[in-house]
């Protein structure tokens, strides 16, 4: 599944995670790091516990531990390894620190995802290395305030100074075959800063982006789904593919467009992002 | 669990909304709770049994505990309770 949107949630404020998931986000990302104070981190691990241990919940959940190089990696995991969640984010995602999460879940036999976090610039730079040290990984999330603090970059609203790193991730991700998590937009108040920052994010060829406030789930899950138009035609796509195929036809157009395999790639990408996707369609990509 | 004591004063949670604030000192000789809540007319007993049960899995027998609740769930009692309990017994290292 990809996920359009995931809400971060502070570890330890229970009326928001008691509320998480009613708020329509893809996913939920339970925060035991920033959000958390450091004389509070005992506290948030065990609310967080009490709370995934008390609720269903319908949406996918996963945890952002603290950081390999704090006092607290461990400790965080020796928690939140029994609970039923969905998988780790790992801040400042580095070799070194991938290379302990896939031999601590490992050795404890934990099928957890893993979203690696990329928020500097060493991280940036060795983010397909980074990457591929688990095959747990499912995702890259862009860190873009902490990135350009170590860039020295000045973060603004136009987001020129991320452009490149949001590139390098897009490719890493693309090669790797795992989701492209776009970094939050900061200001809780500007939407249509976010309409802006967002559509800028999915047509470089994020597929997803992480969020700070419940109010902006409604606005990114609509950008981040495909229109109607959009899923008419890809189905119209797979249609014709499935007549040329009958045919014997190896090259075909449709609406006096070639249809090759990119074209049929990013149909395949849309029909998945808009639920609709049925498996015989793999067939036809062969 | 075996019987475990509260050696120094601890607190845990707030008093925002949806949250309790718990504090705990050693006690004399037995358990001694007091509960402040905007709802304890419908609910003291309740939060009194979730904090009872709690000190009793976690082998608490003997402290003075004062809750100051704000609407908090089960899930965020017990939590904070085992907090409180937590940074008792950790204190006293």
């Amino acid at each position: 599944m990809s996920y359009r949107t995931l809400l971060f949630i502070p570890g330890n404020n229970p009326g928001m995670l008691l509320n998480s998931d009613i708020l329509g986000a893809d996913a939920y990302i339970i925060d035991l790091e920033d959000a958390v104070a450091i004389n509070e981190k005992d506290s948030a691990r065990i609310l967080v516990k009490e709370y995934i241990n008390t609720f269903d919940r319908n949406a996918d959940v996963f945890i952002r531990i603290n950081p390999l190089d704090s006092p607290y990696f461990y400790e965080d995991l020796d928690v939140v390894k029994d609970l039923n969640v969905k998988g780790i984010v790992l801040p400042k995602a580095s070799i070194e620190s991938m290379e302990a999460l896939d031999i601590y879940l490992d050795e404890n036999n934990i099928d957890f995802k893993i979203i690696g976090l990329i928020e500097t610039a060493m991280g940036l730079e060795l983010s397909l290395e980074i990457l591929s040290k688990s095959k747990k990984v499912i995702g890259v999330l862009l860190g873009a305030e902490d990135l350009t603090l170590d860039l020295g970059a000045k973060r603004t609203k136009k987001s020129d100074e991320i452009r490149y790193a949001r590139s390098r991730i897009i490719a890493v991700s693309k090669a790797l075959q795992i989701e492209a998590i776009d970094t939050p937009w900061t200001d809780t108040d500007d939407y249509e800063g976010l309409k802006i920052d967002t559509l800028n994010a999915k047509d470089l060829g994020m597929t997803g982006k992480a969020l700070i406030s419940p109010r902006h789930v409604d606005i990114v899950n609509e950008i981040f789904s495909p229109s109607k138009e959009e899923l008419e035609y890809a189905v119209r796509v797979m249609e014709a593919v499935k007549s040329a195929r009958e045919k014997g036809l190896g090259a075909f157009s449709l609406d006096g467009k070639m249809v090759d395999l990119p074209i049929i790639k990013r149909a395949v990408n849309l029909l998945k992002m808009g639920g609709v996707y049925k498996e015989e369609c793999d067939g036809l990509l062969k | 669990m075996e019987e475990r004591r509260i050696t120094k004063i601890a607190k845990a949670g707030s008093v925002e909304s949806n949250d309790i604030l718990i504090m705990m000192s050693p006690g004399e000789g037995s358990l001694e709770v007091e509960i402040e809540s905007v709802v304890y007319k419908q609910f003291g007993d309740s939060i009194r049994k979730v904090i009872l049960d709690t000190l009793a899995e976690e082998g608490i027998k003997d402290a003075k505990v004062i809750a100051k609740d704000k609407g908090a769930l089960d899930f965020t009692i017990r939590a904070r309770v085992k907090t409180c309990i937590k940074r008792g017994i950790e204190n006293e290292l």
